[in-house]
């Protein structure tokens, strides 16, 4: 009996880890391969896991039956994808107890973004005013391009609060970068549009779904690979579509 | 020039912040990012810009394994900064733009240049990669 609840307890953690890291935006074969890490640290040898963007499901070979959980909501989260990494390696090297290792998780799956939004929005219009240099940009174009890749990112964050919709947010977002910059345009602030655009919509650029879709293609994931990179190619058409639409005022 | 390197640093930087990167790889992540970019700058004008895009990649890769083994971390958080200057953001928007103005022939042109710069960066870290697993494997076979 007490064999059968720790068997259970292992299912548990391994499912557990890999829905933190999914949600967190990791590659599909590193959950794969922290789940299978974590039965196998735990006696169970024989495990399987299969990971899609949206589902896991994970088998050990005995009575018990497979295990299947659906992920709804992605975000991302390199802090939780490095911290569920180092439990896995602490459970893996015997330092790490099952309940333990569940409590460590938990709190990891539920530690606050580590940066606040201010600061998230500040990082995107530094982002996008030295995106704006470094594609040959002028130096007096910065400030455009600094406001408007702040507000783009606002945007974005605040449209995915309260529309659920795909693809719209960065959509709007990229629209609203492409009047701002028309704006800046016309009041005498900014003076090339093609490059405070470019430079602005570069913190909405989706690239971790782009590294994801190469790395888990390279490592044979191809339902997955395909799919992020499908994500990746109607975000960067929402994008561009955004922009194409603040062109057509611009003409 | 020194505003490339200092651009280039805070961009990537700058970016994995939005993806909430551990603050204790900040630099990290901005010292990929700048390495990659200035590779990429330095022989575009000579190799042309696919080939430069394959061979920063291929910087980018190697970096970020080795500063994953070192600082035994998930490898994906530097590669973003190290990828991300690379994405060859502002050619697709040319050929967009020239799609919105209707001048197909063009925006097509351009376009097909855009995949193949996309195409470079995969190859680049397939090929850093590939070096990964060849030098890793190498000591146990002898």
């Amino acid at each position: 009996m007490e064999q059968k609840t720790s068997i259970y307890e292992t299912i548990e953690l391994c499912l557990l880890a890999g829905k933190v890291m999914l949600q967190s935006g990791a590659e599909t074969y590193r959950v794969e391969d922290t789940m299978v890490r974590i039965a196998t640290a735990f006696g169970l040898t024989e495990s399987h896991s299969y990971v899609t963007p949206t589902v896991i499901m994970f088998s050990t070979s005995g009575e018990q039956p497979a295990k299947l959980i659906r992920i709804e909501e992605r975000t991302t989260d390199l802090n939780k994808i490095a911290e569920v990494n180092a439990i896995s390696r602490q459970i893996a090297s015997g330092e790490l107890s099952a309940r333990d290792a569940k409590t460590l998780l938990l709190q990891a799956e539920s530690a606050p973004f580590g940066y606040k939004l201010p600061v998230q929005i500040l990082a995107a219009a530094l982002t996008s005013a030295c995106f704006l240099i470094m594609f040959g940009g002028s130096w007096p174009d910065f400030p455009a391009a600094f406001i408007a890749g702040g507000a783009g990112l606002a945007a974005s964050v605040w449209l995915h609060r309260i529309v659920q919709v795909k693809f719209f947010a960065e959509f709007s977002a990229a629209l609203l970068v492409g009047l701002l910059a028309l704006l800046f345009i016309w009041g005498g602030f900014g003076y090339e549009f093609d490059r405070i655009a470019v430079g602005s919509v570069m913190p909405l650029v989706p690239g971790l779904l782009i590294t994801n879709a190469i790395r888990d293609l390279m490592a044979g994931h191809l339902v997955s690979g395909i799919s992020k990179g499908a994500d990746a190619c109607l975000t960067a058409f929402a994008i561009g579509a955004g922009i194409a639409v603040a062109l057509i005022f611009f003409h | 020039m020194w505003a490339h390197f200092l651009t280039s640093f805070f961009a990537a930087a700058s970016f994995v912040i939005l993806f909430n990167a551990p603050k204790k790889s900040l630099f990290h992540c901005g010292l990929v990012g700048m390495l990659g970019w200035v590779l990429y700058v330095f022989i575009r004008g000579e190799i042309g810009e696919a080939p430069a895009t394959l061979a920063a990649s291929l910087l980018v890769g190697i970096l970020c394994q080795l500063f994953a083994k070192f600082y035994r971390t998930p490898v994906i958080i530097f590669s973003v900064a190290g990828i991300i200057p690379l994405v060859p953001g502002g050619m697709a928007y040319n050929a967009m733009r020239r799609f919105v103005e209707n001048r197909y022939d063009e925006a097509l042109q351009i376009g097909a240049q855009t995949l193949m710069i996309a195409g470079a960066i995969a190859a680049g870290l397939v090929l850093s990669e590939v070096l990964n697993q060849m030098l890793r494997r190498r000591p146990k076979t002898v």
